[in-house]
């Protein structure tokens, strides 16, 4: 795979935006800080030094925030903006270098773009905006039209032809813009956000088809997303952006399992929550047990009025000893009641530091008893209910108390 | 002692009499003469054009291009305005003043349109361009009227040059406007699909903007108008003579007369752009042949029909409109 030469190769790219990129591209070479240009020179950094390489038929995602420079990094590939520095091979060829007539060649046969607004042409109807590639190629009517119609079947609005956009719902009209794009049979597909302006349900649906067509299509794609779960979807590989610059490049699991920055790590708290909650954010009150000190009656009342799955037993330094639940309990009142049963009822506990991820305590949840949540110093600060640890994950508890818990945890 | 004009008066009157009458006359006299020309071919074309066909032929022209523009109810107000006209025995005077009107539209829609367009490409040519038409708008007619008289002297043509004068900032500003509305995103993707600059300005800018670039003739088409009583102060004719002379003899009827035609022109003119204004969709529909056919055949209610068909829940949709 690495023999093949890349599809697209960006090396040192810069864009600045202002009165005196020049001066600003020094001053961030020599590592100035973006907010130091901007009020140093009042120039804008919005693409700084990223570098990558796609294959052919790679999917290839950006995903960053509003404002990181996606969109300029996208458009600077086609050149609907002119990079300040840098390097854009296409097969080999540098885009940054190429005169007005190349550059037209360029967008014309290889590579097409869809917009996050979808940027259909209101006075034109679907179909001929679908033509307006194979148009501006020069393609004569008859012909533009048949294969309009083609690319309309792809994304099954072929009965939608002679209609304006204007009567088409939002998913719909992505559909036309993608349908446009594909009509000119490019290499490399540009999107910048295109499911960004839908909801979640259409936007799910719209990546499914574009899951089945780039199967069926092998293009190479450079889709921008500000939704990381879109991004690991989507992605065979994923640049994280942030500040005009790359954070991460990796495969969608390398960048759940190891992110790199806080950024990504504080981006892939939403997608693996069980990687970023800790135990110490949904811990409770222990409910305890004295050994020695507490009868059956007695435990089993707390137990059953406290609504837990068991007590802790605890030692006289503090520390948690070990767990009774309902069943051993109640095993332990027909066998007599006494101290000795009870201590025979005692399993041995599973005990956790505050900080651990809920992640790491999965198993010993299966249990169904409580897990102590020791402190350093060996003294019991808390229980985890092994019902919360799920609850936690499925992020189903008030979207109040997840926040709460979202910043604990970090 | 207490203005400073007690000591000493600046003499602005003097030097713009003098610049007027020592540089720009004497130098520029032929070049605005050359400037007359066109105008007035197109105006005596016009003109003798629409004295000499009968006016039942007329109307019956027009009230089908109204009804092929506009619809059943325009073309019934034309059909009754142009019949009052006649009988109101003021027939020659109001095509008088529409072919003088329609010159100074024609003639402000061939300077203004590409003006607006240069102004919507080029900042610096917008910030030049606004102060004169600041200018242009506020300075009262009566003003440029006697340099007007001196370059061009009196009649017809010379009362078009102040009405195109006065009416064409607001096609320019408004076709500048509405090619700068146009959606970034839409430019955007005229370039990457391989568009050159003047593609994407004929393919995507100006059929976006055009529904404003007609606000923009429209206004021009009422300001025109609301010239002609002015133009005739320095030797227009028509309708406007009518009301001119009708003030000079305080004949109220004549004045009226004039009057109640200018304002008939004007409703059925504005009625008329307003319609030409609404988008129409398809290249077949906004090129000429299609604007022919919209003329001739294919009503114009069934582009309504066209377009409430294309709901996209059918009569899904529909009925959850009503609901
Ligand atoms: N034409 C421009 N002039 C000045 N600054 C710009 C321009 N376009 C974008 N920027 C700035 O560049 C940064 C990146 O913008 P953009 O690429 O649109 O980000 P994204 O698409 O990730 O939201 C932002 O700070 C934005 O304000
Ligand atoms: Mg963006």
């Amino acid at each position: 795979m690495t023999d093949v030469a890349p599809k697209l190769e960006v090396s040192g790219l810069y864009k600045i935006f202002g009165p005196s990129p020049e001066r600003a591209l020094a001053r961030r070479r020599e590592g100035g800080s973006k907010d130091r240009i901007l009020s140093e020179t009042g120039d804008v950094v919005a693409v700084s030094d990223i570098s990558f390489s796609v294959r052919e038929g790679e999917f290839f995602v950006v995903m960053g925030l509003s404002g990181s420079g996606k969109s300029t990094l996208i458009r600077c590939l086609n050149r609907l903006i002119d990079p300040t520095a840098g390097r854009i091979l296409v097969d080999g060829e540098d885009v940054a270098q190429m005169d007005a007539e190349a550059l037209r060649q360029l967008r014309l046969s290889k590579m097409a773009m869809v917009f996050q607004h979808f940027a259909l042409f209101p006075h034109r109807t679907v179909g001929e905006n679908v033509e307006f590639g194979l148009k501006m190629q020069g393609v004569d009517r008859s012909e533009r039209r048949d294969r309009a119609l083609e690319a309309l079947d792809l994304v099954e609005l072929r009965a939608w032809a002679d209609r304006s956009p204007a009567a088409l719902s939002g998913g719909m009209r992505q559909r036309v813009g993608l349908a446009r794009a594909l009509a000119v049979d490019p290499q490399i597909l540009l999107m910048d956000e295109p499911f960004g302006a839908l909801d979640p349900l259409i936007r799910r649906d719209m990546q499914e088809e574009l899951i089945t067509l780039q199967r069926r299509f092998k293009k190479t794609i450079i889709f921008i997303t500000h939704d990381l779960h879109e991004a690991l979807r989507l992605g065979d590989r994923v640049a994280i952006m942030r500040d005009g610059r790359f954070v991460q490049v990796g495969a969608p699991q390398a960048i759940v399992d190891h992110p790199e920055d806080p950024y990504v790590a504080a981006f892939t708290q939403d997608v693996d929550r069980g990687r970023v909650f800790t135990v110490e954010t949904i811990m409770r009150e222990p409910e305890t047990l004295v050994s020695g000190a507490d009868d059956v009656d007695g435990a089993l009342r707390r137990l059953h009025d406290s609504g837990r799955s068991g007590l802790v037993v605890t030692g006289a330094d503090g520390g948690a000893n070990g767990v009774v639940g309902l069943a051993e309990l109640s095993a332990a009142a027909s066998a007599g009641g006494d101290a000795g049963a009870l201590s025979a009822a005692t399993q041995d506990v599973t005990t956790v530091a505050p900080e651990t991820a809920l992640a790491d305590i999965y198993d010993q949840c299966t249990a169904g008893l409580p897990i102590a949540v020791v402190d350093k110093a060996g003294s019991l600060c808390g229980v985890v209910e092994p019902l919360d640890v799920f609850t936690a994950l499925t992020g189903n508890e008030g979207s109040e108390d997840r926040k709460d818990a979202g910043r604990l945890a970090r | 002692m207490d203005r400073l004009s007690d000591i000493y008066v600046l003499p602005v009157d003097d030097w713009i009499e003098s610049f007027v009458k020592d540089w720009l006359v004497p130098n520029f006299r032929p070049a605005f003469q050359a400037i007359q020309w066109p105008i007035d071919q197109v105006l005596t074309g016009l003109d003798a054009f629409l004295l000499t066909i009968p006016p039942f032929l007329f109307m019956a022209v027009a009230v089908l291009l109204a009804w092929r523009i506009g619809g059943r109810g325009i073309s019934l107000f034309t059909l009754a305005a142009l019949v009052l006209l006649d009988l109101m025995g003021i027939w020659d005077d109001s095509m008088t003043t529409l072919a003088m009107v329609l010159t100074s539209v024609v003639f402000c829609a061939v300077v203004g349109v590409p003006l607006g367009i240069l102004a919507a490409r080029s900042d610096r040519f917008q910030t030049g361009l606004r102060p004169v038409l600041d200018i242009m708008q506020t300075i009262p007619a009566f003003v440029y009227l006697v340099p007007i008289v001196m370059l061009f002297g009196v009649g017809m043509v010379p009362g078009i040059i102040a009405t195109i004068i006065f009416a064409m900032p607001p096609l320019i500003r408004l076709t500048n406007l509405g090619i700068r509305q146009v959606p970034e995103e839409m430019v955007e993707a005229g370039y990457a699909f391989g568009a050159t600059r003047r593609q994407v300005l004929f393919e995507v800018q100006v059929p976006i903007a055009m529904k404003t670039i007609m606000a923009g003739l429209n206004q021009t088409l009422m300001l025109s108008l609301s010239m002609v009583v002015i133009a005739a102060l320095i030797g227009a004719e028509g309708l406007g003579l009518l009301v001119f002379t009708g003030i000079g003899r305080l004949d109220v009827g004549a004045a009226a007369l004039g009057g109640i035609g200018i304002v008939l022109i004007a409703i059925v003119l504005d009625r008329l752009t307003q319609a030409l204004g609404e988008p129409s969709l398809g290249e077949e529909k906004r090129s000429f042949r299609g604007l022919a056919m919209r003329l001739v055949g294919g009503s114009p209610a069934a582009d309504k029909a066209d377009e409430s068909a294309a709901d996209p829940a059918g009569p899904a949709g529909a009925a959850a409109k009503r609901n």
